[in-house]
């Protein structure tokens, strides 16, 4: 059991390290450096040359690899261009205000997604199953931008009940960012909530449809009892993985919810940094990015381990 | 799976297999109702160039945020062009991008997939270890990234989205072939001493070419997804060119009292993205393929 998590641990590392090269050589072979691409016209002379030494840009590209890598792994993504400043001091507020909208969405979301796919696999193809259903696809297909847009213009505009766009400095108090987030966290939470929801709906009718349901339902155990006891708990474990890949899947889509809403996260700075052609805060974007998947993955993996019994024994005879 | 099997496939005529397919694609009102959509957007891209009662970029201050009226149908926007003009035109160069893009990610991801779920070993964990990588980045970041340093015009847009799409393909291609590997077929293909290549073109693509399409016709709607927040984020197609991201982005300014320039070009892209998606699922449910349990990678 534990080698099997260090395995996994391991792979994940190793998963890491890759990005680190792809995001290292992507930059390198696509065409400018971060000189001038930051630069633009005024590449040239002085300006140039003090750039390029300030980044060590005059150097081979492996030894610059190394430094930047060993620079990463004590926490210590180098200078921001733009700002001026060092990037940890510019990712720290994003990375607080991510969090928040993530960890609201992710509350509201999980919990919801849970009871609304428990309901529609129950009442499979009849009324609430069709209502839910169809809202569910609308949600999950519909871009985020649009979703967004459209409850901008319904809730803000045309209701009136709330602010449209609301502009939060990056470094608003915790108070501040929770009455400013309704909006994004709905936009949010729907798409989630969707994905989440309909996967819920067909593992809980996979269990539903399995022999020892057939076997409990033949015993006479009762209705709700057995959706506890015997559905439940083994339609929710592999659920588990899927909620992972959604939450991490959406790390690309906050980019464009955080854009509408003017939301001060780790998505605008993606848009603020590769706009600034700002190499240096993408790469270390990237990285952070990456990391965030992969950490998600391997406690989704590690979870569903922990949680199955019967995945336990498997994996050790192996 | 079991239902094509390639003795099956070879008896029945080809074109009768795919009109059977649709029929039953049809049968189901979500299914019809997604064909009609894509087709009605298909057929819209490619005559609305001459039915557009306006110029899509002619602009005019006197025609600035018109209300939808017998004029101009859906108003007009703040340059004074016309909305219902600008929204038949603009899913050209979406359908466009994404068709083409969507055609390389099934071919690379699916050839390299089918040859790593076939060779296996050494080969197959540096591949797949390289796929996860390239899943762990956010596909927004990779192509805000390669669209600001390369440009943002369709030889760029269309390998980009392709390359990154495909991505995902290579593991459901390599899956599938994994389903088929083990089957008496493809061993006694090996014990007849076939080369792998004829393997792979004879026995696994034609058993494992369902799964990937299906995949495929889902990335589509995704691709188009991708396409259309590239554009409204500003890193798409360049103005003039009508799209329906650029628009939404360009009205979302003024919907507080030009609702109708926003609403045009929404109306279209979801329109058409649930029509794919509907599509997708059809077509998935009429060559028997689950894929209800797929998460969204």
């Amino acid at each position: 059991m534990l080698l099997l998590i260090l395995k996994r641990i391991g792979l994940g590392l190793i998963t890491l390290l890759i990005v680190s090269l792809i995001t290292f050589v992507g930059v390198e072979v696509l065409p400018g450096d971060a000189c001038t691409t930051y630069l633009e016209r005024e590449a040239y002379g002085a300006a140039l040359d003090a750039c390029i030494k300030r980044l060590g840009l005059d150097v081979p590209a492996y030894e610059r690899y190394l430094e930047w890598a060993s620079n990463v792994i004590r926490g210590d993504f180098g200078y921001s261009l733009s700002g001026e400043m060092p990037i940890n001091e510019v990712l720290g507020p994003r990375v607080k205000n991510s969090l928040v909208l993530a960890s609201v969405s992710i509350l509201i979301g999980i919990p919801l997604a849970i009871v609304l796919g428990i309901i529609t696999a129950l009442w499979r193809d009849k009324l609430p199953d069709i209502m839910i259903s169809t809202i569910t696809i609308f949600s999950m297909t519909i871009p985020e931008f649009i979703s967004a847009t459209l409850l901008i213009l319904i809730v803000a505009i045309w209701l009136g009940w709330l602010p449209g766009i609301v502009i939060i400095p990056s470094d608003a108090t915790f108070y501040e960012l929770l009455s400013n987030i309704i909006l994004p966290v709905v936009a949010i939470s729907m798409i989630m909530t969707a994905h989440m929801a309909r996967m819920v709906r067909s593992s809980v009718i996979q269990v539903m449809a399995s022999d020892y349901v057939q076997m409990a339902i033949l015993k006479g155990v009762p209705y709700w009892k057995m959706v506890f006891r015997h559905v439940l708990p083994n339609a929710l474990l592999p659920a588990i993985n899927v909620v992972a890949l959604t939450i991490a899947w959406l790390l690309g889509g906050v980019v464009v919810t955080e854009v509408v809403f003017n939301y001060p996260g780790l998505g605008r700075l993606v848009i603020e940094s590769i706009s600034n052609r700002d190499l240096p805060v993408v790469q270390a974007l990237a990285i952070i990015l990456a990391s965030i998947y992969v950490g998600i993955n391997l406690i989704a993996d590690l979870m569903t381990l922990m949680l199955n019994p019967r995945l336990k024994s498997l994996q050790i005879r192996k | 799976m079991e239902s094509n099997l390639i003795t099956e496939d070879k008896q029945k005529n080809k074109l009768e297999k795919a009109f059977e397919i649709l029929k039953t694609m049809a049968s189901k009102p979500s299914g019809l109702i997604g064909l009609t959509i894509v087709l009605f957007h298909v057929v819209l891209a490619i005559i609305s160039p001459y039915i557009a009662p306006y110029d899509y970029k002619a602009i005019s201050p006197n025609t600035m945020l018109l209300a939808p009226s017998a004029e101009h149908w859906f108003g007009t926007d703040s340059l004074g062009r016309d909305v219902f003009t600008r929204t038949i035109l603009g899913g050209r160069t979406a359908l466009t991008v994404t068709f083409f893009g969507s055609l390389i990610a099934l071919l690379w991801g699916g050839l390299l997939g089918i040859f790593c779920g076939l060779v296996g070993g050494k080969i197959d964990d540096v591949v797949m270890r390289v796929v996860d990588a390239f899943l762990s980045i956010p596909w927004i970041l990779a192509m805000l990234l390669i669209v600001s340093l390369l440009g943002t015009s369709t030889e760029v847009l269309i390998p980009a989205l392709g390359f990154f799409y495909g991505k995902g393909i290579v593991r459901v291609a390599r899956a599938a072939t994994h389903d088929v590997i083990a089957k008496d077929f493809i061993v006694s293909a090996r014990a007849r001493g076939h080369s792998n290549m004829s393997i792979i073109w004879n026995e696994i693509i034609p058993n494992v070419r369902d799964a990937i399409l299906v995949e495929g016709a889902m990335r589509w709607s995704w691709m188009l997804l991708g396409f259309s927040s590239l554009s409204f984020l500003g890193f798409g197609v360049s103005p003039p060119t009508p799209d329906w991201g650029l628009m939404i982005s360009n009205a979302r300014g003024l919907m507080s009292f030009a609702y109708w320039s926003v609403i045009a070009p929404i109306v279209g892209l979801s329109s058409l993205i649930i029509g794919i998606n509907l599509t997708a699922d059809a077509f998935a449910k009429a060559l028997g393929i689950d894929r209800s349990t797929k998460a969204p990678v």
